[in-house]
């Protein structure tokens, strides 16, 4: 299909495709979207190519999207790590869930790390927890300007309250996962083209 | 509850009109009795209007049958008008009902008015006033709403979907009905093959696009939501092409005189109707680009030159007999991504509007007619015709649908699912499209004209309402969506959470398919069509200033509600006390969680929704420049404050940052090559 006009090789194809579980012509499809988005040809990613896919620049959480690209701090994103992050996207089939090899790690779409991706969006100090003020945070990204201050802070004690079991007042990865276990996750974050 | 706003209107809109009505009556007796006879006692109040010359002067006069015709016609775009904003004003209506229905009540009740007081109704609508005025402003707002980015990407199934659908539904629907009408018992032994054929060519005309508005919330898919406005884009061309040539068949030869020879012709004909039409549309679409690279002076005749080239191009398309509607269409996409480009922004806002408006009032008095028709005496009702007619119209478009895409299905990268199909299949809703062709009939060569025009309207109806009613709920049980259980705030918020991150990431992949032939279509763009069709030397600061000017009206509102004030956006403290957990009664509950859902920002639509009686509401934009800003004023917070943004950037890096604009904001549509700068 696309396979033509790339005469780019991938580079280590074969060790991304065995992380991620990327059928051949999704990586192809995926790596020509990364060189679309390398403006200068750089061969990575910063922030600012990201930055200048308008429709983020108009979702709430666009800032936070970007930045979950770019771990510890670094400024630069390489495929593979452009890669590794769509992976937490790939739709769950039932051939993963079968072929589970205990030995092996868990593939990057499964229910847990997708959780943890989300969580991550939350975390944003890397401690483990979701406290109240982070939720705070996320919760004025999320909502219109109309809702006063003191109506956000309560939402953001209920939605704490509610989630937290062990009375830190923060919220920890296993009581998020908690609170979700009643909610299709792998149907929610999966995109459909990313088989 | 619908029905209570339908009482309040509906009354004294009644009251109005029977007046208006009665009035014109009494008039327009007294006119006739004054004209019938010299003899006559001038009456103070009523005056006749040709009596004898030395008349006095009369103070006060009154002539309806100057006026009738316009303000009649007036009066019902009023009514339909008044009904639809009754229609909005209660919420859940348009999510229960298509818009469609809500217009052909009001056409009935019109009808039935009319049909009350025993007036004589304007002849509003005949062959030439149909297709001359009526139908092109309907399929040029088809034209120009639509998506060209995934109708292009999906355009070998639309096609295929399209115009085999609409062949196999006629052709399909003649015949059977053909062979019903052989059966003696039913005493349709007149009916010949060809005018069945025709009837089934004029049933078969669906308006799906009706039903969209219906299940929008549905979040159906971008193929699926294509395979719909596409079908209903080429269905009207297909169907009238189809018509007229049956007509021709008719006209020409007598059934016995059909050769081989000449179906062959007729299928020959079928193609370069089609064929012709589009070149024609594509070549007048250019030539308008071209001619609004040069109106920059005269920004008030921009919406002139594009309706105007629209119109010539289906009339001169009409001209050699070639398919005007595809015409038309061909010339409202081709056209509509450089005029967007050279026009003003008043002017791209006056040409959509004005689209709008015009088609609404087309359509509008296509269904007054068809009420106004629907109550009368001239039914002619046939039992097995129309049975068989519903029967074999859900039949057939059910065979198409499953058999077409079983096969295309094949050639899909993504297959449309069984769900998708029944979707499809269910939103064949037969709109104004078929009424008109019945209505316009040739009674000459249909002497029984009666019963198929009461058979389409019986279709129609049947189609419109409960398929119209039904499909909501139809597809909101497919989408097996537990909305009924009442989630937790939490889950609520992460849901949210969720799919405003999915739709991100979704953006960070971007749109994928057909990558060849779309990239070597932008290089040809680039290259040669751009350099020849956009103004030169766009005014790049009229973009940012304007943005400006729209983002400082904002900023300032935001800041008078209290919204950016500087402890709004308090660094995060290391040591957080621990709160005392608040004990919340249900209620405080309940009304949080109400808070919470409406206040939450919509997550973005990827496909443009379109909503054939209603352009985007602003809503989604205020939404995208709120978001904006609030961005903005973080970073401008966060650099003055000399900390990097939580995550680690270091303070001082040069903040030059270049944005480009939404897709979604229609206003900027088209302008996404160009960047503005925000220091």
């Amino acid at each position: 299909m696309g396979s033509r006009s790339s005469h780019v090789a991938i580079p280590d194809a074969d060790s991304i495709r065995r992380e991620t579980g990327f059928s051949q012509a999704s990586l192809l499809r995926l790596h020509h979207r990364f060189r679309a988005l390398d403006r200068n040809k750089k061969g990575y990613l910063s922030r600012m190519d990201l930055q200048q896919i308008g429709a983020l620049a108009v979702n709430p959480l666009g800032d936070r999207i970007i930045e979950s690209f770019f771990p510890d701090g670094s400024q630069q994103v390489d495929f593979p790590g452009f890669v590794r992050v769509l992976a937490h996207f790939r739709p769950v089939e039932d051939e993963d869930t079968e072929t589970q090899d205990p030995k092996k790690p868990e593939p990057l779409n499964s229910r847990r790390n997708k959780l943890h991706y989300a969580f991550q969006l939350y975390d944003l100090d890397r401690d483990g927890k979701i406290s109240r003020h982070e939720m705070l945070q996320v919760l004025r990204l999320m909502v219109g300007v109309q809702v006063t201050e003191e109506q956000l802070e309560n939402i953001a004690d209920r939605t704490v309250q509610e989630a937290d079991e062990d009375g830190d007042g923060a919220v920890s990865f296993v009581e998020f996962t908690k609170s979700l276990e009643k909610m299709d996750v792998e149907q929610k974050m999966s995109i459909r083209i990313l088989k | 509850m619908a029905l209570q706003m339908f009482v309040t209107f509906s009354p004294w809109n009644c009251l109005l009109l029977l007046v208006a009505l009665e009035c014109s009556e009494a008039s327009s007796d007294l006119n006739e009795s004054a004209n019938s006879t010299a003899q006559y006692a001038p009456n103070a109040w009523f005056a006749a209007a040709s009596s004898e010359p030395d008349e006095r002067i009369s103070v006060f006069e009154l002539d309806y049958d100057y006026v009738q015709i316009p303000y009649e016609v007036t009066l019902w775009i009023l009514l339909a008008s008044l009904a639809k904003i009754g229609f909005h004003l209660y919420r859940r209506l348009p999510g229960l009902m298509p818009e469609s229905c809500l217009l052909i009540l009001v056409g009935a009740l019109v009808g039935a008015i009319i049909f009350g007081t025993d007036h004589k109704s304007p002849p509003v609508m005949d062959s030439s006033i149909y297709f001359l005025y009526l139908l092109p402003p309907i399929v040029l707002e088809g034209g120009y709403f639509m998506p060209t980015r995934p109708f292009f990407e999906n355009i070998g199934s639309i096609l295929w979907w399209a115009v085999l659908g609409a062949l196999i539904n006629a052709l399909g629907i003649g015949l059977s009905l053909y062979f019903i009408c052989q059966v003696k018992a039913f005493g349709l032994g007149d009916v010949s093959l060809l005018q069945n054929l025709l009837f089934g060519s004029l049933i078969s005309a669906v308006d799906p696009v009706a039903v969209l508005a219906v299940f929008e919330e549905a979040r159906v898919n971008e193929q699926l939501y294509m395979m719909i406005f596409g079908e209903a884009l080429l269905n009207d061309g297909i169907t009238v092409v189809l018509y007229n040539m049956l007509i021709a068949f008719t006209k020409m030869h007598k059934f016995e005189d059909i050769e081989p020879v000449d179906i062959l012709a007729g299928c020959a004909r079928f193609i370069i109707v089609g064929l012709g039409g589009i070149l024609f549309g594509i070549v007048f679409g250019f030539i308008s680009a071209f001619i609004t690279r040069f109106t920059q002076n005269i920004s008030a005749i921009e919406p002139l030159i594009v309706f105007m080239f629209s119109y010539l191009s289906y009339l001169a398309a009409e001209t050699l007999y070639l398919s005007g509607i595809l015409a038309i269409t061909a010339c409202a996409v081709t056209m509509k991504k450089y005029v967007e480009e050279n026009v003003s922004q008043t002017s791209y806002t006056t040409i959509k509007y004005f689209m709008k408006m015009l088609s609404s009032v087309s359509e509008t008095l296509i269904f007054i007619f068809m009420g106004v028709s629907t109550v009368g005496k001239n039914h002619e009702w046939n039992w097995a015709f129309i049975c068989f007619t519903l029967a074999f119209c859900q039949i057939w478009r059910a065979i198409s649908v499953f058999a077409l895409f079983y096969i295309s299905n094949q050639f899909r990268t993504f297959p449309f699912s069984i769900k998708d199909q029944c979707i499809i299949f269910y939103s064949g809703v037969r709109g104004a499209g078929s009424f008109s062709l019945a209505f316009l009939l040739p009674l000459s060569l249909f002497p029984r004209k009666k019963m198929f025009v009461t058979a389409t309207l019986v279709v129609i109806y049947f189609t419109a309402f409960i398929q119209g009613i039904t499909v909501g709920p139809l597809v909101r049980y497919l989408d097996v969506k537990k909305t009924n259980k009442k989630e937790s705030i939490n889950e609520e918020l992460h849901i949210r959470l969720m799919d405003h991150l999915k739709a991100g990431i979704e953006d960070v992949c971007g749109h994928w398919s057909h990558y060849q032939v779309r990239d070597k279509f932008k290089k040809f763009d680039h290259r040669y069509l751009r350099k020849i069709l956009i103004r030169k030397n766009l005014p790049k600061s009229s973009i940012v200033s304007l943005y400006k000017k729209l983002e400082m009206k904002q900023a300032i509102e935001m800041v008078e509600t209290g919204i950016l004030s500087s402890t709004a956006f308090s660094i995060p403290h290391q040591a957080q006390r621990i709160q005392g957990i608040k004990r919340l009664s249900p209620e405080d509950v309940e009304s949080i969680r109400d808070i919470l859902t409406s206040n939450m920002y919509q997550v973005r639509q990827r496909t443009l929704s379109y909503n054939k009686y209603n352009l985007k509401p602003q809503t989604s934009e205020k939404q995208a420049k709120e978001i904006l800003i609030r961005r903005q004023n973080t970073l401008r917070e966060s650099m003055r404050k000399g900390h990097s943004l939580p995550w680690g950037k270091p303070a001082g890096t040069k903040n030059v940052r270049y944005l480009s604009f939404p897709y979604g904001n229609p206003q900027s549509a088209g302008r996404d090559t160009r960047a503005a700068e925000f220091s």
